[in-house]
């Protein structure tokens, strides 16, 4: 009996933890939706603290039209999207380089990378946007070919690691067969270490995704600018309009929520790899 | 198949090469060149003039702003280390054990870390800001108006700014404690319970010990992590005013104003600090692993 009553007492103060832990995640997000259907009106009486009465797109209209959200948003689809397939492909082809073949300085080229994922450089961004301008390309290619070393190194790790797991004798077959190199790496390779792609896809996606230095710095220009640094923008220019501010964060986070809840399984997998392997 | 000829080391190397010229050109290149920098004075692109140590000395001896910015970021870290990790653990350990619903947390949990910097920032500098301060009133509302105050004021911005931090990261090292916790195998639980083990003594012999890979993974990053943060405070508290101005954000204000040999030079010293404490982590751990008798990893 008193055993009994000592869990249940214990399961009460764990459960009151992290249900109280998990309101505090959700609340404000929930909060900032909410607000964003209010008018300033409404907003400066309850604070977006009573339920909205209708589904009022105002805010989110201005938002995307004026603020020009959406097109920072496509902005970032489009950064996103090209910087992860150049690493995706430039990695795996690395990878499977270093897993398969020989050729000379393999080691320590090998060894190169691994170091640069330990060394921190706080001021990395400082000479690569130096580097860019003496380049003049401080552009979106010169973006997308920055962001695209930053996962580089912990991408060829992880397919390494992946691709030396692979049995060769799949590989011979392809080889008898008559394919090339670079066709077993795509016809064989590849297919087989999807899994580890979907880690390399996902890790990447999240920090170019997220990354506001180097964008920062480098568009000032609002047609090339990405959604982290239109989202700062957009909310130094509306600073006191706070329920359109609401419907800006809104418009960046509620997509990204979304995704998440549809692939939460493979995103926890690919930060735990990601970070296990750092 | 086996003479291995030089098309065959050419056709080989290819297959890096791509890797090899971003690596080259965006990380090798700019590590070096980012030494260079800091010997010199100017914007480094149009105008630059060697200076030798002049920077760092500036840096380590003259600027107390930056000292008192590393002051900043170590206490930030200080607050993630402790009170961040150790909620990350306890979560951790709960959802592990007891609980049926911890897939639902695991998913909560992990909403924020997903999310951008900039959008935690902005949001919760919307909820803190003292006009018109949401969150005090929320507090008022479930009778603790007590705690309200200016949380973006003077005297508890740091502060402030440390916990958003902590909230932002906490799912963070909540979701890899619990990775590392399904990896304590089942039988050792049983075993101890047969032993006769109260729940303390088997979290303190077989929790704990399997778990010092994770705990010490977890400090290192959280130290890298938190010292080099930036965009989330950058969008809560602009600095206030060198309040809560860290060290990658001097850096970057350094940029800015076109001080490219001060802004590498702050680099350089924060980064070899950096390096420094990872790799003395790194013994400590291996010490640690050694000392309990637990396998490396």
């Amino acid at each position: 009996m008193y055993y009994r009553a000592k869990k249940i007492i214990f399961l009460v103060i764990l459960h009151t933890l992290l249900l109280s832990v998990a309101l505090s995640c959700v609340g404000p997000l929930f909060w900032m939706i909410n607000a964003s259907f209010k008018t300033e009106g409404e907003f400066r009486q309850d604070h977006g603290l009573k339920v909205a009465s209708s589904l009022n797109w105002k805010n989110y209209k201005k938002a995307i039209t004026e603020g020009k959200l959406g097109f920072y948003f496509l902005n970032s689809v489009f950064y996103t999207f090209v910087t992860v397939s150049l690493i995706v492909i430039v990695s795996s082809l690395a990878a499977f380089a270093f897993s398969r073949l020989n050729f000379p300085g393999k080691n320590i080229i090998f060894f190169m990378f691994l170091t640069a994922m330990m060394i921190p450089l706080p001021a990395g961004f400082v000479p690569v946007y130096i580097l860019l301008n003496k380049l003049h390309l401080v552009n979106r290619t010169g973006y997308i070919m920055a962001m695209s070393n930053m996962g580089l190194s912990l991408s060829i790790y992880l397919l390494k690691t992946f691709f030396d797991q692979l049995p060769r004798d799949l590989e011979d077959a392809a080889k008898i067969d008559g394919c090339n190199k670079l066709q077993i790496w795509w016809n064989v390779g590849l297919p087989l270490v999807a899994p580890a792609l979907a880690v390399v896809i996902i890790f990447n996606s999240l920090t170019v995704w997220n990354e506001f230095v180097l964008a920062s710095l480098m568009f000032t220009d609002n047609s090339m600018m990405p959604l982290q640094v239109g989202l700062m923008d957009f909310y130094n220019q509306n600073i006191i309009q706070h329920t359109l501010l609401m419907a800006s964060l809104a418009i960046a986070a509620v997509p990204i929520i979304m995704l998440y809840l549809r692939m939460q399984k493979q995103i926890i997998k690919g930060i735990t790899a990601g970070a296990m392997v750092g | 198949m086996n003479e291995y000829t030089l098309k065959d080391k050419s056709v080989n190397f290819a297959f890096i090469l791509p890797a090899f010229l971003i690596f080259a050109i965006f990380y090798l290149y700019p590590f070096f060149y980012s030494f260079i920098l800091s010997f010199q004075r100017g914007d480094g692109i149009y105008l630059s003039k060697f200076i030798g140590l002049a920077n760092f000395k500036e840096v380590i001896l003259y600027d107390k702003a930056w000292w008192k910015s590393m002051y900043n970021a170590g206490f930030i870290t200080f607050w993630a280390l402790t009170f961040q990790n150790i909620l990350a653990f306890t979560l951790a350990l709960g959802v592990d054990k007891a609980i049926k619903t911890g897939k639902i947390y695991r998913v909560v949990f992990f909403i924020l870390p997903v999310l951008s910097e900039i959008i935690i920032g902005l949001l919760m500098r919307e909820l803190l800001i003292s006009n018109p301060g949401i969150l005090n009133q929320w507090l008022e509302k479930i009778n603790l108006g007590f705690i309200a105050q200016d949380w973006l004021g003077k005297n508890s911005v740091l502060l402030t700014t440390a916990l958003v931090h902590c909230w932002k990261g906490f799912g963070w090292a909540f979701i890899i404690f619990l990775a590392g916790l399904q990896t304590v195998p089942e039988q050792l639980y049983e075993a101890s319970k047969i032993d006769g083990a109260n729940p303390w003594q088997t979290f303190c012999n077989i929790t704990l010990p399997l778990l010092m890979p994770v705990v010490s993974l977890v400090i290192v990053l959280t130290l890298l992590g938190t010292m080099q943060a930036f965009a989330m405070i950058l969008a809560l508290t602009r600095g206030a005013g060198g309040l809560t101005e860290v060290p990658v954000m001097r850096i970057y204000n350094h940029l800015r104003g076109s001080q490219v040999g001060l802004a590498c030079a702050e680099g350089i010293v924060l980064g070899a600090m950096l390096v420094a404490v990872s790799f003395g982590m790194f013994n400590v751990s291996k010490w640690i692993r050694s000392r309990w008798g637990v396998l490396p990893r």
